[in-house]
């Protein structure tokens, strides 16, 4: 009987199963896409007209605004005492931390993918720093690890005085080597940042040991009766299939380390202490649109190297 | 004479490659060894470098005043004592902010599963004009920082009015911030903290559920909407668990929303853990930075007790999920 009204109604409004598919389907997206035309593209316009002129902001809470052209970029950019500083120390800061992340990262998911005895544990404290990533308890954490943060860096100044042992004469003996400064200084500057590093990268680890466990079994089977070793199935069989996701991670690591860099906290101070939306708004444009030519070149780059097993 | 020689060689290579197996079976077992003690030793250093603030904030929150000056105590304070947490619990209102906060982030998350699974579901069955470039905004959602449109938020909310209808009833326009609603406005337009990630993992995850299970029921005279709640949302509980964790965490440690729609701190436990150092120095006169700090730890713990109780909880299922859920394409 249900089904014979069912077909009798939709006799009735015409409509073929794709139809009514296609309506069901767009009915179920759209609280989403409500919500995006709402808060998103309504926002991203408003944010680019905030940008390009001067707001004053009226007692009851309206404001009323003026149009200036580029003038709240050029004075991001050129007049502010800090924001270009910031900005590209914060550019920079993430163009290094990125690749040692992703490698960190699936370097520690290969090991949590064996089996071991207390993995479970191990996994479990991995993924605390989800926990302790962000907000109100990670700035308090802040204040706690400085202690830390302080004892690790500081050992190269103790220990030169106390035993006689001199990290800056190794570092000597391996720019003797032929090593270049640069390589050097990068390998200082991510010792002394492992705690941020360390932190930074537990979603990412959750996200390769899922690649890794959705290899299929039989290719190591084969590489194995083939006689591959360890070192040619990672790079063979292993590092291949988890290569699309080293993009998925790779944006995800920008974005989150840019959401919570000192630019945000300065285009934050620009609105909500000095009042001033539009040059608040010119500094989030400049900083989305970098984020933006980042992604896009990363991704072109990586697209191009990655390989897709299907 | 030659059958010997042969005989004497033949020994000679048969001893030779027994002891080449042996040596290289106890080389091998070396190797193991050498590899899974390396193994240890990293997973050891960086279990320490994540859990070694928080075994001092554990330790610092027990001292009491004289053991901070006192130079010999390490970790383990000399007296001991709960007055810590005493105080930290009567200046956070701890029971009464936490349960707020408890039932704040659960509606918030029941919301999120809700919705972007309904996002999801949407995107990966159902065939729709448009549907790419749709699925391009979710990704764009995902990858647009925050702030670009936190002003344009803040305004919206401040002077928040839908088709003037509260303009026409109330004479003015509601004014929507130091409450929840604009959170709860935003993640049920499916708009909420990070929900375009977990659109993205419910469309991975209905994507790689079989066809046949959603063709069953339908001919078996399921509607759409039966079939998505009693059937699909049911198969999908693995992903289901890696939002709810995701999201409960994440809402639980949000400061940036609580913050731009200014939330009263006595609503938001995370919040009001932010000014609890400048509550103790004013009210209690605690001026000494590094008593206050104790104060701050013991906080620190009482916020993170919850959340860690749920993570552990969930932390086995969740696992399972990430494993078997489609974050994966």
């Amino acid at each position: 009987m249900a089904i014979n009204k069912k077909i009798k109604a939709a006799k009735h409004d015409k409509l073929t199963l794709r139809h009514k598919r296609a309506i069901v389907g767009l009915l179920f997206i759209s609280p989403w896409f409500l919500g995006f035309l709402i808060y998103y593209v309504r926002s991203l316009f408003i944010t680019i007209s905030f940008s390009l002129s001067k707001i004053n902001i009226a007692e009851s809470g309206g404001y009323t605004s003026q149009f200036i052209g580029l003038n709240n970029f050029k004075y991001a950019l050129f007049q502010d005492a800090n924001f270009n500083q910031l900005f590209v120390n914060s550019i920079i800061d993430i163009l290094i931390d990125v690749p040692f992340i992703i490698f960190f990262s699936l370097f520690i998911a290969l090991l949590l993918n064996s089996k071991f005895r207390g993995r479970g544990l191990v996994r479990a404290i991995f993924f605390l720093p989800i926990l302790l990533g962000s907000g109100a308890v990670a700035n308090t954490l802040l204040l706690a690890t400085q202690n830390i943060q302080g004892g690790a860096g500081a050992v190269a100044s103790e220990m030169s005085g106390i035993s006689g042992v001199n990290i800056d004469y190794f570092l000597s003996i391996f720019t003797d080597l032929g090593l270049p400064d640069k390589l050097l200084d990068y390998i200082v500057d991510l010792i002394g940042r492992i705690f941020d590093i360390v932190r930074a990268s537990s979603v990412q680890i959750i996200i390769f040991i899922a690649a890794l466990q959705s290899v299929p079994h039989s290719l190591y089977e084969v590489s194995n009766i083939e006689g591959a070793t360890t070192y040619e199935t990672f790079w063979k069989v292993t590092f291949p299939m988890v290569s699309p996701l080293i993009l998925t991670n790779v944006v995800y690591t920008i974005v989150d380390s840019f959401v919570g860099s000192l630019v945000v906290d300065t285009a934050y101070e620009a609105a909500f202490v000095n009042y001033n939306y539009g040059l608040s708004s010119a500094m989030s444009i400049l900083s989305t649109a970098v984020v933006c030519v980042i992604l896009v070149t990363v991704g072109t780059i990586l697209t191009r190297k990655t390989f897709y097993y299907n | 004479m030659k059958t010997g020689q042969l005989k004497l060689q033949w020994k000679k290579i048969r001893q030779d490659t027994v002891l080449q197996n042996k040596r290289s079976k106890i080389l091998t077992k070396y190797k193991k060894r050498l590899f899974s003690l390396f193994k240890f030793l990293i997973l050891l250093g960086i279990s320490y470098i994540i859990l070694g603030p928080i075994i001092s904030i554990v330790s610092n929150s027990f001292f009491s005043p004289t053991d901070v000056y006192n130079p010999s105590v390490f970790l383990f304070p000399l007296k001991p004592t709960f007055d810590n947490f005493r105080l930290a619990m009567l200046r956070l209102n701890y029971v009464k902010t936490l349960s707020f906060t408890v039932v704040y982030i659960s509606l918030i998350t029941l919301i999120q599963i809700f919705i972007t699974s309904m996002a999801g579901y949407g995107f990966a069955r159902f065939e729709f004009p448009f549907k790419n470039i749709l699925f391009g905004c979710v990704i764009i959602t995902i990858v647009l920082p925050t702030h670009t449109i936190m002003l344009p938020l803040y305004q919206h909310f401040r002077s928040f009015d839908f088709l003037g209808i509260f303009e026409s009833a109330r004479g003015s326009k509601l004014n929507l911030l130091s409450s929840e609603t604009p959170m709860f406005l935003m993640t049920i337009l499916g708009s909420g903290l990070r929900s375009g990630l977990y659109i993205y993992i419910f469309n991975q995850f209905f994507r790689g559920l079989p066809k046949e299970i959603e063709e069953a029921a339908f001919i078996d005279g399921a509607g759409m909407w039966y079939t998505y709640l009693r059937i699909m949302l049911v198969n999908a509980i693995p992903s289901v668990l890696t939002v709810t964790v995701f999201s409960l965490v994440w809402q639980y440690n949000d400061m940036f929303y609580a913050r731009l729609f200014s939330m009263a701190s006595d609503h938001i436990i995370t919040f009001r853990l932010s000014t609890i150092q400048a509550t103790i120095e004013f009210v209690d006169k605690v001026k000494d930075p590094l008593i206050s700090q104790l104060y701050v730890y013991a906080g620190v713990i009482l916020v993170l007790l919850p959340i860690l109780v749920i993570y552990l909880i969930l932390q086995k299922y969740f696992m399972e999920g990430v494993e078997r859920s489609g974050i994966v394409g």
